[in-house]
């Protein structure tokens, strides 16, 4: 691949030595790490190194785990389902993230809060939702056999994984990508078109390139999440993979297994080389660029008829998307519904029934993910400052060991937090038992959303300006208060929502440590009504609760991106370029 | 960062202040759903005043993992579950304590199993009993007859139609494969197993996931708990449930946990679930599970099914529970590696096997006959006989006992090649059969 790059010297880095603040930092970050994720951690998960009777140290567990025909062919499943998904989740994201940003699109704000929804699939419900619409008996497969004889199998085997996990996991392309090109600077595109360029090509050969950093945070995630993901797989029934593998054997009752505890580790190591290996594929690169304020790409007018062809294919993607959301908020309101394309009746009974309870769910929900979407963000952009603004020795680290946690499966946090947290007084009782550790278990497993994206964001600036802010005598402390934080606004926001949506909807960890019906949030109160045939409706509306509640709230972040965006960009409206192809 | 810190502070001294000023209250784990737990928390609450039933809902797994790892500064009162290995479990590992009730009326077992553990550590308050549940829409639609045995479900017709939770998954389908195991003995009950199992849709990793696919239509039937079957009647979906005719009646317990915060609290909750008061609650329609009071039928709608009067409700099936226990772990590995996980391979020897039958019933055929009986037997074979699968050495490799032997990763290994291999060559065998039939 070619790359236009705009500054010479590739790497260019502020500091020539690390100061005490940054030392402090770092040290405050190793210890928060240290103390969230690698201790608990690391007491559930050393059983992988021990041998059976003696407790001594061995790798005959990952011997073991080579020769397994089973656990060899989970892991290719895992990859290869890994790698499909992120080709469907570009095919998914990157038409709506183009329209959205580089054109003058009515209704972007709401395209991308809608775009953004799939992500946030409550558990169990969302998974009846999808098999009642697209499973073997489901609407679909029900119509298409009345009409035509035929079943299109979307959720069987190892393709079926492919096609939930990418509709379900696109947004993390489509945010990060959407950030990336909004902060792209204006001229660079000018120059191309100036020098002839335009059309795909140009966006093929300056655009894209430029928001690389946007793009592979996002398809590292997507990559990362469904190999770590066993949510959809267990939905699909698909259990030769490596994440339902670890879940199944560490959650069976009475079995003293380490091979459970051998897959995570597998999984936390082959996660984190996945992130290494796109950094190394971006290494000796340079993505920042210098101007800002401008307001980044272009808006292009469309064309009655691209409005159109534009219009198409939003409403295509969409449609596809949100299916399983319409699936979900016709259950909530479905009477019975089985076996049969639509449900037999609709009624409000499931909304009433719920809303006794759902008022403290909400309300924990939006504590606790917020919470933790704040923790995130501000350590995601404090990690990313440090690996790429400084020369502290072993930064990376901080970087890596943020990232294990989304390999690390919920149950196994849950499990290590009760067993560092709860021998812990606080004010005579254990200090797992209060909430705020929730917060703190959902704020380390969602920290990686914040941290790639704000790492992305952190990569598109050039390092220029804050040597100009100090050159005119700021502190370092200034320059980011007033140059990097807000040049990384959108990165951050991004990680943010990101963060604080899927906390939100975060059962796996949760369970283990709610301790009262008065500390649980939304997904609690949710697994504890599909648990019987008559809490599936009301189940699906809290459902819906959850997805409406975070619908809103990304709603409202990007109303204040754009305006953002329309304020910095005010003045210096762009060069319409009609008669390009988008 | 140091605002939010101090926010964290504020919102950690909050808590603990409520936390402090909580009336009398019992906590429960358990996994009961809401549709149990709710009725049951309000009775009890208006039969002991001044008590607050605080729930708290896990999965039976998540709720062991939880007491065990608690148990230095235990928080909690009383376990509540339905699988009664559940609580061997705990018992095991003295995290139960002993209690004597003073609820009478009740007697020592309901069909072949005992009530409450005779060592005074747990106690049966409801039972239940498995059987096969089915989509009518569903059955309409895909031309299936209504099933009765369990042997029916083994018949080519309901080839890809049939789910089953993992027994390694679920304590109850655990039972009820073990009882088939005591029942028709080692071999010829791992057959039919085998067999039921070559029609398989699905094996769920967990027990509500049989009934919930039932419900919505994804597979006809389903082998489940008949409380599972009665209470989605109740709500309202196309569903029916019948008990073959050897089933097994379990009980649901409640025991109260080592150092119980609020004993006289747990003790009175105990009490309540076994008074006439607890019983009646049972009968409730979304609840649905037997009593273990008899005296309770006389106040249950006329076609309730009662273990106490017939016979066929689980007093068929003598259930050794030392046996049960001592390879437990082992039924529960075999049945991942030569079924959950094999099922592909599985079902592609089945499928080939029916259609050799179907092949032979137009045209009979002795070689091809003989082929196919050889298809069957290799699909039925077992990589370990019923007194290796109880030996030290083979479940020593489960319980992380402290003397050096196999590890369950080399036995599970060798159980899944051994499946894998079987069932190709009854595939082949079967496959040959066809041909020769034509």
């Amino acid at each position: 691949m070619t790359l236009a790059l705009p500054t010479a010297p590739a790497r260019a880095r502020s500091a020539s030595a690390a100061t005490p603040g940054q030392w402090a930092v770092a040290i405050a970050i190793a210890a928060f790490l240290l103390v969230a994720l690698v201790i608990p951690v690391g007491t559930v998960v050393y059983v992988a190194f021990t041998e059976k009777g003696t407790g001594d140290f061995t790798l005959v567990n990952f011997v073991d785990f080579a020769r397994t025909d089973l656990l060899v062919r989970s892991t290719w499943n895992s990859i290869w389902a890994a790698m499909m998904t992120v080709v469907l989740a570009t095919a998914l994201a990157l038409p709506l993230a183009v329209i959205t940003t580089r054109y003058d699109f009515r209704g972007a704000a709401l395209v991308q809060t809608l775009g953004f929804l799939p992500l946030i699939m409550p558990p169990f419900v969302g998974a009846v939702a999808m098999q009642l619409f697209f499973g073997r008996s489901g609407t679909i497969n029900l119509l298409l056999g009345d009409w035509f004889d035929v079943e299109i199998p979307f959720m069987e085997g190892i393709n079926g994984v492919v096609f939930v996990e990418g509709v379900h996991y696109f947004p993390f392309i489509l945010i990060n990508l959407s950030t990336a090109l909004r902060t792209i600077d204006r001229s660079m595109e000018e120059a191309a078109q100036n020098l002839g360029s335009s059309g795909l090509r140009l966006f093929r050969r300056i655009v894209f390139p430029l928001a690389m950093p946007g793009y592979v945070a996002g398809a590292s995630l997507v990559f990362v999440k469904v190999f770590d993901d066993l949510a959809t797989p267990l939905l699909l029934n698909v259990k030769d993979m490596l994440a339902p593998q670890a879940y199944l054997r560490i959650t069976s009752i009475g079995i003293a297994d380490p091979m459970g505890y051998v897959i995570s580790v597998v999984l936390v190591l082959l996660s984190v080389s996945a992130i290494v290996l796109s950094m190394l594929a971006m290494r000796g690169r340079d993505y920042a660029t210098v101007q800002r304020g401008g307001g980044g790409l272009a808006r292009r007018a469309l064309r009655p008829l691209e409005h159109l062809v534009a219009w198409g294919v939003v409403t295509l993607i969409l449609m596809l998307v949100l299916a399983p959301h319409a699936a979900l908020l016709m259950l909530s309101l479905a009477t019975v519904w089985s076996y049969s394309p639509l449900p037999d009746g609709f009624t409000l009974a499931h909304y009433a029934r719920v809303f006794g309870d759902s008022s403290v769910y909400i309300t924990n929900t939006l504590l606790y993910a917020s919470l933790a979407g704040l923790i995130d963000v501000v350590l995601g952009a404090a990690i990313a400052y440090l690996v790429l603004r400084t020369r502290l020795p072993g930064r990376q680290w901080l970087d890596w060991t943020a990232m294990a946690a989304v390999a690390v499966p919920g149950v196994v946090v849950g499990i290590g937090y009760l067993r560092t947290f709860y021998g812990i007084d606080v004010g005579g009782v254990p200090l797992a038992t209060l909430w705020i550790v929730i917060v703190l278990a959902l704020a380390v497993r969602r920290l990686p959303y914040a941290l790639r994206a704000c790492y992305a964001a952190l990569q598109q600036i050039s390092v220029s300006l804050e040597e100009a802010a100090e050159n005119l005598g700021a502190t370092k402390t200034r320059t980011i208060r007033r140059v990097v934080v807000p040049l990384i606004s959108g990165g951050m926001l991004a990680g943010f929502i990101s963060s604080f949506a899927t906390a939100s909807v975060e059962l796996a960890a949760t369970l283990m440590l709610v301790q009262s019906n008065s500390d649980a949030p939304l997904a609690y109160g949710l697994y504890v009504f599909m648990q019987s045939p008559a809490g599936r409706g009301p189940g699906a509306a809290l459902g819906v609760i959850a997805v409406v509640l975070v619908a809103i709230c990304t709603f409202l972040s990007h109303l204040v991106v754009e305006r953002q965006h329309r304020r910095q960009s005010r003045g210096a409206a762009g060069p319409a370029v009609p008669g390009a192809t988008g | 960062m140091l605002r939010m810190l101090a926010v964290l502070g504020l919102c950690l001294a909050s808590a603990t202040a409520v936390q402090a000023q909580a009336p009398a209250r019992v906590t429960v784990v358990t996994s009961f759903s809401k549709d149990v737990t709710d009725p049951v928390k309000k009775a009890f609450e208006q039969a002991v005043p001044g008590v607050t039933l605080e729930v708290q809902n896990r999965n039976t797994n998540a709720g062991v993992k939880y007491v065990e790892e608690t148990r230095a500064r235990n928080q909690v009162d009383l376990f509540w579950a339905s699988a009664p290995d559940a609580f061997e479990v705990l018992k095991g590992k003295g995290l139960l304590a002993k209690y004597q009730t003073k609820a009478t009326g009740i007697p020592d077992k309901i069909g072949a199993f005992p009530i409450n553990d005779p060592e005074g550590y747990y106690f049966g308050f409801a039972a239940s009993g498995y059987g096969i549940m089915w989509n009518t829409r569903y059955a309409r639609a895909n031309k299936l007859p209504d099933p009765k045995e369990w042997s029916d479900l083994a018949k080519p017709i309901y080839f890809d139609h049939v789910a089953i939770a993992a027994p390694s998954r679920s304590g109850t389908t655990h039972l009820t494969v073990e009882t088939l195991l005591q029942g028709e003995g080692w071999d010829k009950g791992w057959r039919t197993i085998k067999e039921m199992a070559g029609n398989f849709r699905q094996v769920t990793e967990r027990s509500f996931g049989v009934p919930e696919g039932v419900n919505s239509g994804q597979f006809g039937v389903g082998i489940v708990i008949d409380f599972f079957g009665f209470s989605a009647q109740a709500a309202g979906f196309p569903v029916k449930f019948v008990y073959p005719s050897v089933t097994t009646i379990v009980p649901a317990n409640v025991g109260i946990v080592t150092n119980a915060p609020n004993r006289a609290g747990a003790e009175a909750f105990i009490e309540f679930l076994l008074s006439d008061k607890g019983q009646e609650v049972l009968l409730e329609p979304a609840i649905r599970r037997l009593p273990v009071n008899p005296a309770t039928y006389a106040k249950a709608p006329a076609d309730y099914p009662n273990p106490f009067k017939d016979p066929s409700l689980g007093s068929r099936v003598k259930f050794d529970p030392d046996v049960s226990e001592k390879r437990s772990n082992v039924v529960d590995a075999l049945f991942d590696q030569l079924v959950t996980f094999q099922l592909a391979n599985l079902k592609a020897a089945t499928k080939a096997i029916h259609e050799a039958d179907a092949a032979l019933a137009k045209k009979d055929n002795a070689q091809a006959r003989a082929l196919v009986n050889e298809a069957r037997d290799l699909v039925a074979a077992m990589p370990v006989t019923a007194a290796e699968a109880a030996a030290p050495e083979t479940t020593g490799a489960f319980t992380g006992a402290k003397e050096k032997g196999s590890r369950q990763a080399e036995l599970e290994n060798r159980w899944a090649g051994f499946a894998r291999d079987h069932y190709a060559q009854a595939k082949a065998k079967a496959e040959e059969a066809t041909r020769l039939a034509k």
